[in-house]
């Protein structure tokens, strides 16, 4: 189901007059079915991959969970006769077969998601909705359990609310169990203030998604879908727009996911933290998809390169290549598993591949250019400088529209083919003596655009020392209203919906 | 802050936002008073100030164009109305009748049967065009199921600014100018033209896969008709002498059976030329599609005792009905001579 | 030396720009980033010969000088 059909909001609606018009005790049970019916009406075969995700998380967890407390009692009952090294042995034993048991449900859960995301002919209509988020949910949870970071939850229900929480399912966030169970499993009393706020929320995310998101991506189908027509000077408009677009489209949609979690008093963890403001590549990925970028690192980085061999091979190489190196090709090494399979968690095809090996790349490099960047602050422009730091930011968008040409093509190749084509700058006059209209957006439609994106920034400036709703609720009660107002009714009018509009999917659906 | 307060202010604000969408919506739908004009057709019945008509004609542009009620009145004092819109299907013809209904009855109804050639409606701007203008009543809200295409939805009729919330872009004067006030455009429901273009060489139909008539159009041609004789009214089926779109001979055989197995009145135009005297080189202003004014007046002629024998009467001797026609009739004549 | 001056050693060769011992939200306040938590498990591993796992990457255990060191000492004890 889309965020933005009739279909979600009526949904919405009805679940939050149930929600809070039953008594507290049964909420759950609303949302569980709630969570129910939105699954089935994306196609029922979907609660099949669910189900198993959630049967086969809980029953590894909750094992685990037993096992540990099992060889807690055991070492405490037999203290005395113990030794020392007996002990050890005996943990060493259990902890094995903890390692099978986690190691299988993540085997499971991994080959299931393979299963659907590689290209193939069983599955070639079944991508269950949310099935990339949902997973790395459950099996960050499953790790958490098994390093004993997390108490395994006892009631099933319980867990398969957690996993099946449907504003998260249409695209993501990943959210953390210890992050979202608290609020998740409380009871609600109806709060005003939740309720204004998530509405805002939700009314911001529809004003990104609608009238901006919406609106280009018809341009960017147009340009992406017909490289014959559409190349040279055309690429780098694609770009642009494209940047624009994901991040309205993106950023909105969570905006909706937690805006609607908030409304059913439910806190859910950000997503994103302004990223176009950053100054690195690597800062972005601190600020952009934030509970993708940390999930990859808490349960794929930190344990692949902590693991014994990486460690054993780290000391390996100080010993024969020097303590530099010895250092840094651990980190290099795991770096290098994690924007691969990041690359191949988006998508399988070669262009995101690619897209996750150039990150790496990038990254790698600056992190080597770090001394020289240090040097160079000293000697001739400080980091801090104003005029340094609005460069390095404009140079970080640039570097993104970049970046993110990835997502247009369906291939590496024609990704690299399409940037061949940009820097010959063939078409610019085209596109600029009235190319630029025959895209599908009309003056009016650009306009929209632009104006729309400079309320974001100007949103993204306000918001900085604090939340642009907590600022408005300190002003008179008619400004309140007007604002609100305003930002519905220019959703309402403005917005790229109905018939005349394809209703694009969010591009996030389909990782 | 206290429950009431913010209860108040909660209200207020709804009120006001209520009022400014309404507002709104006024200003950003369609108006149809100029260019496209089909699509003010249907609400246009609902201002009439004697709705009892005797005769009440639906089908799509087929009977709007062809027979016009001012010169049946002239001719026979039949007090006649045309319930058709551009490309109306015949599940709304149906509705729109079921609609008519609410008001009054009619001795005649005259069905032209052209749209039983489609199963299913093609394309939402024609679905706007007859749907929009109807007064809510179960028989829209029926006619709104029957014909909505992939991707429309309910909610859009009823709150039409989400259909049209993008007209932001291609507003006018006259959107403003007719907010709240509408003109005419029809002659109880006759859409006049007065132009000529003369038809050419129409070219044979392309042999078609299949030429039978789809489950869905015969099922509303059977409601059409039981609706007539619950209400007993006489139901006439007409074929408007449109040389297009083409009407296969295995069209007409199945409309005859149709006519013969329920013993209805059938009268196909096409066949009739000699009859009504419709010269296909005046009569049309658009290369035969459409009748023009002067083709109008034949077919209405022609028309005018057939609906008599079928139950109309002629009511000039009204007094009251005749003021009114004589208030139609000034403006109908005026329309008809500044445009020829 | 004990095991907070060789910690201490270790931290300043690493982000000389840093004051450690006064710094208490190291990862909290993202003076420390992954590629530096990495570098430190390395290093503490071979200069205190302890086997860190996965199980102990919580920014709890990394926040401070003080906090490594608890850590530090509870796996040596081990």
């Amino acid at each position: 189901m889309l965020f933005t059909s009739y279909a979600f909001i009526g949904f919405v609606l009805v679940l939050l007059v149930l929600y809070y018009a039953v008594p507290r005790r049964f909420q759950k049970l609303i949302l569980f079915v709630g969570n129910v019916c939105f699954y089935v009406m994306s196609g029922w075969t979907n609660l099949i991959f669910m189900g198993i995700t959630i049967l086969s998380t809980y029953g590894a967890a909750r094992w685990i969970g037993n096992n540990i407390d099992a060889q807690k009692a055991y070492v405490k009952a037999h203290k005395e006769e113990l030794s020392r090294e007996e002990k050890k042995a005996y943990k060493a034993k259990e902890k094995k077969k903890r390692k099978l048991i986690a190691a299988l449900a993540v085997i499971l859960n991994v080959a299931l998601l393979a299963l659907v995301k590689f290209p193939n002919r069983i599955f070639l209509f079944l991508m269950p909705m949310g099935i990339s988020f949902y997973t790395l949910m459950s099996l960050g949870y499953l790790l958490d359990v098994y390093w004993e970071k997390q108490k395994p939850e006892k009631s099933l229900f319980r867990f398969a609310l957690f996993v099946s929480f449907f504003p998260q399912l249409v695209q993501g966030p990943i959210s953390r169990f210890k992050d979202l169970s608290e609020s998740l499993y409380a009871e609600h009393a109806l709060d005003w203030k939740n309720i204004y706020y998530g509405f805002v929320r939700v009314l911001w995310g529809f004003f990104k998604k609608l009238v901006i998101a919406d609106r280009l991506s018809v341009v960017i189908a147009t340009i992406s879908g017909d490289f014959d027509t559409y190349n040279g000077a055309y690429i780098f408009l694609e770009m642009f727009l494209y940047t624009i677009q994901l991040y309205a489209d993106f950023s909105g949609g969570i905006d909706i996911t937690i805006g609607v979690a908030q409304m059913l008093g439910v806190e859910m963890a950000e997503n994103f933290i302004r990223p176009y403001f950053s100054k690195s590549l690597k800062e972005y990925w601190r600020r952009w998809h934030i509970t993708m970028s940390t999930w990859f690192r808490d349960y794929l980085f930190y344990p692949i390169s902590i693991t014994k061999t990486m460690q054993n091979f780290s000391k390996f190489l100080r010993a024969h290549f020097g303590d530099y190196i010895g250092k840094r090709l651990p980190v290099y090494v795991a770096s290098f598993i994690v924007w691969f399979v990041t690359g191949i968690w988006h998508g399988t095809t070669s262009n995101f591949i690619v897209w996750g090996l150039v990150n790496y790349v990038i990254l790698m490099i600056s992190e080597e250019l770090e001394p020289a960047y240090a040097a160079f602050h000293e000697k001739c422009i400080p980091a801090e400088a104003k005029g340094w730091r609005v460069f390095m930011v404009l140079r970080t968008f640039t570097m993104l529209c970049f970046l993110k040409l990835f997502d247009c093509y369906q291939s590496a190749g024609e990704v690299f083919r399409a940037y061949g084509s940009a820097f010959t700058f063939a078409k610019l006059d085209e596109l600029v003596h009235g190319g630029w209209l025959q895209l599908g957006m009309s003056l009016a439609d650009y306009v929209v655009v632009a104006i729309g994106s400079v309320v974001i920034l100007t949103v993204s400036l306000i918001q900085r020392p604090e939340s642009v709703r907590d600022q408005l609720s300190r002003k008179p009660f008619a400004l309140q209203a007007g604002v609100v107002m305003a930002l519905f009714l220019v959703t309402l009018i403005f917005g790229a919906y109905g018939m005349g509009y394809d209703a694009s999917q969010f591009i996030y659906n389909r990782f | 802050m206290k429950k009431s307060v913010i209860l108040r202010r909660v209200v207020a604000v709804g009120l006001l936002l209520i009022f400014i969408l309404y507002m709104l919506q006024r200003l950003l739908v369609p108006k149809y008073i100029t260019g496209i004009v089909e699509g003010a057709f249907v609400a246009e019945y609902y201002r009439e100030p004697d709705k009892n008509f005797d005769v009440i004609f639906v089908g799509d542009c087929e009977v709007y164009e062809n027979f016009s009620p001012a010169e049946l009145w002239k001719e026979y004092g039949i007090h006649s109305y045309i319930r058709g819109s551009a490309q109306q299907y015949i599940w709304q013809s149906y509705y729109l009748l079921e609609d008519t209904l609410r008001f009054h009855k009619p001795e005649v109804v005259v069905f032209n049967i052209q749209s039983l050639q489609y199963d299913e409606s093609q394309s939402e701007a024609y679905n706007r065009m007859t749907l929009e203008g109807m007064q809510w009543s179960p028989a829209k809200v029926g006619s709104i199921r029957a014909s909505m295409t992939e991707g429309e939805h309910f909610l859009d009729y009823v709150f039409p600014i989400l259909r049209y919330h993008d007209r932001w872009k291609e507003l006018t004067a006259d959107d403003v100018k007719y907010m709240f006030k509408t003109e005419p455009v029809t002659y109880n429901g006759y859409y006049m033209r007065t132009d000529v273009l003369a038809a050419g060489d129409i070219p044979e139909g392309r042999p078609l896969e299949n030429y039978d008539f789809g489950d869905k159009a015969w099922e509303y041609m059977d409601k059409i008709r039981a609706l007539c004789e619950e209400n007993d009214i006489q139901l006439v089926m007409v074929k408007a002498p449109s040389l297009y779109p083409y009407w296969y001979p295995e069209y007409e055989e199945q409309v005859e059976a149709y006519a013969a197995k329920y013993d209805l009145p059938y009268y196909n135009f096409l066949e009739l030329q000699e009859e009504t005297g419709v010269d296909y080189s005046t009569d049309t202003y658009d290369g035969g599609l459409h009748m023009n004014l002067s083709g109008a007046k034949k077919l209405s002629h022609y028309i005018g005792p057939i609906l008599l024998e079928n139950g109309a009467a002629d009511r000039r001797d009204d007094a009251a009905l005749s003021r009114i026609w004589d208030e139609k009739l000034v403006r109908y004549e005026e329309a008809a001579s500044k445009k020829e | 030396m004990n095991v907070k001056e060789e910690l201490l050693e270790i931290l300043e060769e690493l982000h000389p720009d840093i004051d450690f011992a006064e710094e208490e939200q190291l990862i909290d306040d993202k003076l420390l980033d992954s590629f530096d938590v990495v570098t430190l498990v390395t290093e503490i591993g071979s200069a205190f010969d302890v086997e860190l796992t996965a199980a102990d990457m919580v920014p709890e255990n990394f926040n401070s000088v003080d906090a490594m060191v608890a850590m530090i000492e509870r796996m040596m004890e081990d």
